[in-house]
């Protein structure tokens, strides 16, 4: 039976979709459960499968194309099956062409090349069942964790090769990011937002003109949460991270502030009993949040673990919805570029976000004595609506005991 | 600084030497009345008399024995070859006596002498006169062979290799001898086993040396930069001892390595560097290492099938965009 393949809403505030790769032409005989396009929607890029098996009879919107939610991109049926009526009932133009759309993007970076794509594409190379990449190609791809067998060698006999990485890491290590394409001196240039850009653009102005913010910062030791990870990595041989220890530390003080863990919802506010923790990621052209589940339950390794697969796939934009929605909490943090203190704007519909500077080596002054000392800045933004200065401050402090106290975040139950 | 040709910074090394030293002398065919085949020993004669600046008849094998039973006894020769082609009917000598006679007499006796003149292909000069032997030499444990691609660093290393204690093996290029370059005012030397970085760049490594360095590697170099490739340019300076580090620290930055030498590619010194680069950091290499050697033939007289022989900056070029998997 035709069907028609209707653009589908990949996240809850997608509007409408970018057709990054078609994976079959006109004519190619598809199976249901095997993908058939993959789509970039305001939050990733997803893949979608055919539902049904068939012959692809006909493409709606080429590569490169947008449309909205709901509008046909395709058309599955049998190979001499009569689609007019179908074709008939769905607009002659579609949503947008694929020529206009393509010098526009210049802002979208190339999807990484996804597993089922690259099986098809070199099979005829891996006849052995061995994957050819050069030394570099192996070390980067441990690195990584990337999976040398997903990735598609651009290299002689399919060799996978360091560029075959980057291109599969997002292109995240290449001196210059290919979305900033340059603009030629002297002229003006528009570019078209991506999708990712315009849900930022809408989401912030509506965070912004909506939840009245205000803003606490607190100076937090950062001398003991050193000696603390240091001590970790050591006995676990492992590469916590200060944002795990962060992490961690918000998620226990969240679980005794159950104002700052909230959403205001008008006439009430709704507060969690748990403590989902986004953390912000920075992307070529937009940032997103993914979400780090009950962290109040899980321990610092396990966040740690948790945190690096999560922002691997968010640069790589292969998070699914629910990796980057359902936050309660959201932890931005900006130390790594030196920046000590700066305010950040409130991820609805979260009640407080943290923005976090960098740990700074300067005078302190202890036991009344000027001695060299390690200081980390946090400000909380906190939506006046339900959370006031006093709660945002006594939220601060007790962030700050746990941090100054790190060991109080190890379960010795 | 003065600007001085390669020739005269090899002149001025070995003078300055005998200056030092009343051990050091010279011996070989025609550096002394000819004032040297290519008048690197011009002057000498004059300035040092006949006990310092010995010509000998056509008898390497001869004259090599003499320098090394000299610096057996405690003399510091020098003993010029007039091409290192020559070398060969002296090859025994060197090899089996000069080599070994440190450890095979148990320490008792050491060889301090050098051997030098130019190696390598210059215009023509046919099959038997046109080797680069560098690899034959540093095959051998008790050699050093030392390889200037310019005038500072042949002063400075022809001065470190006068002062080793055991043999050197120093080979020039007749080709290079009139090429000028700016050398240090006043005493200098330069170590054994440093390399040099030529320039520095972070697409790909070449290490080249001697005269195909500066013939065919830079100019190579200038070329891929206008194309926006960035060569890491490595001069070794000695062959044996090798800067191993300098080359490794170069690869982990390009992660693709090209060998340019004007020996044949069958066990040549660009092998030793391939293995121990795929030994040590094969976890930086993007690419299999390429090299740009001699074809493997005796080098042809005829001057076009000789160019055709020889390393190009069109080889280099090639197998730089191989290393770079360039189309």
């Amino acid at each position: 039976m035709a069907t028609k393949v209707a653009m589908p809403k990949l996240s809850d505030t997608m509007t409408e979709g970018v057709i990054l790769k078609w994976r079959y032409k006109e004519g190619d005989k598809v199976k249901q459960g095997e993908t058939l396009v993959e789509i970039e929607s305001d939050k990733a890029d997803m893949e979608l499968e055919a539902f049904d098996s068939g012959i692809l009879r006909k493409i709606f919107v080429a590569e490169g194309g947008k449309a909205a939610i709901g509008a046909p991109i395709a058309i599955i049926a049998e190979a001499n099956e009569d689609i007019t009526a179908l074709l008939k009932d769905t607009p002659p133009t579609p949503p947008v062409k694929a020529q206009a759309a393509e010098p526009q993007r210049p802002v979208v970076t190339t999807p990484p090349p996804s597993p089922a794509n690259t099986a098809a594409a070199s099979t005829t190379q891996r006849t052995d069942g061995r994957i050819k990449a050069s030394p570099l190609a192996r070390k980067l791809a441990t690195e990584n964790r990337i999976e040398l067998r997903s990735v598609s060698g651009s290299g002689p006999q399919g060799r996978v090769i360091k560029r075959d990485i980057e291109a599969a890491l997002g292109g995240k290590r290449s001196p210059l990011p290919q979305s900033y394409a340059p603009v030629t001196p002297g002229t003006a240039q528009d570019v078209e937002l991506s999708p990712i850009r315009k849900t930022i653009a809408k989401r912030m102005t509506e965070s912004k003109q909506t939840a009245p913010h205000f803003y606490v910062t607190v100076e937090i030791d950062m001398e003991p949460a050193m000696a603390f990870r240091e001590q970790l990595n050591k006995i676990y041989e492992s590469k916590i991270s200060f944002t795990d220890i962060l992490v961690k530390a918000c998620a226990t003080t969240l679980m005794s502030h159950p104002h700052v863990n909230a959403t205001y919802l008008g006439d009430k506010m709704r507060q969690y009993g748990y403590a989902h923790v986004a953390v912000a990621v920075a992307l070529d052209d937009g940032l997103v949040t993914p979400v780090l589940r009950n962290c109040e339950q899980k321990g610092i390794a396990r966040i740690n673990q948790e945190l690096r697969d999560l922002v691997e796939r968010a640069r790589n934009r292969k998070l699914k919805p629910d990796e980057y929605s359902g936050a309660t909490f959201t932890i931005s943090n900006l130390g790594m570029f030196g920046v000590d203190e700066f305010l950040a704007i409130i991820n609805p519909p979260e009640g407080a976000i943290l923005a976090v500077g960098s740990i700074e080596e300067k005078p302190v002054v202890k036991a009344g004595q000027i001695t060299i000392g390690h200081t980390m800045r946090v400000t909380l933004s906190a939506d006046h609506r339900i959370i006031d200065g006093a709660v945002a401050a006594r939220f601060l402090q007790d962030l700050k005991t746990h941090l100054e106290n790190p060991v109080s975040l190890v379960s010795i139950s | 600084m003065p600007t001085v040709s390669l020739r005269e910074a090899l002149h001025q090394a070995m003078d300055e030497e005998m200056a030092r030293d009343e051990r050091v002398f010279l011996v070989g065919e025609e550096v002394a009345q000819y004032n040297g085949a290519y008048k690197v020993s011009q002057g000498l004669l004059q300035k040092w008399g006949p006990k310092r600046i010995v010509d000998t008849p056509i008898a390497e094998s001869g004259f090599a024995g003499i320098g090394i039973g000299a610096a057996m006894v405690g003399l510091r020769p020098i003993v010029e070859f007039m091409t290192w082609n020559f070398s060969l009917v002296a090859f025994d000598q060197i090899v089996n006596n000069a080599a070994k006679m440190l450890s095979m007499s148990g320490g008792n006796f050491n060889v301090p002498i050098v051997f030098r003149g130019p190696g390598g292909a210059a215009h023509s000069l046919a099959a038997t006169h046109s080797q680069a032997l560098e690899s034959l030499y540093a095959h051998f444990p008790g050699l050093k062979v030392v390889m200037p691609s310019n005038p500072k660093d042949a002063k400075g290393l022809l001065k470190t290799a006068i002062r080793d204690d055991n043999p050197v093996v120093f080979i020039e290029s007749e080709m290079m001898y009139g090429e000028k370059g700016d050398i240090p005012e006043g005493e200098y030397t330069i170590p054994f086993g440093v390399g040099n970085v030529i320039r520095e760049g972070s697409d790909v490594t070449i290490v080249s040396w001697s005269k195909v360095l500066q013939h065919v590697a830079v100019k190579a170099a200038d070329q891929l930069a206008n194309d926006g490739i960035s060569v890491d340019l490595i001069d070794p300076r000695t062959i044996r001892p090798m800067d191993w580090e300098l080359i490794f620290e170069s690869v982990r930055k390009t992660n693709r390595l090209v060998i340019v030498e004007e020996g044949w590619p069958f066990a040549g010194v660009g092998a030793q560097i391939s293995h121990e680069v795929s030994k040590n950091v094969f976890d930086y290499l993007d690419a299999p290492v390429e090299r740009v050697t001699q074809e493997d033939v005796p080098l042809p007289y005829a001057h076009n099938l000789e160019v055709a022989s020889l390393p190009s900056v069109e080889k280099v070029i090639n197998a730089v965009n191989k290393v770079l998997y360039r189309e």
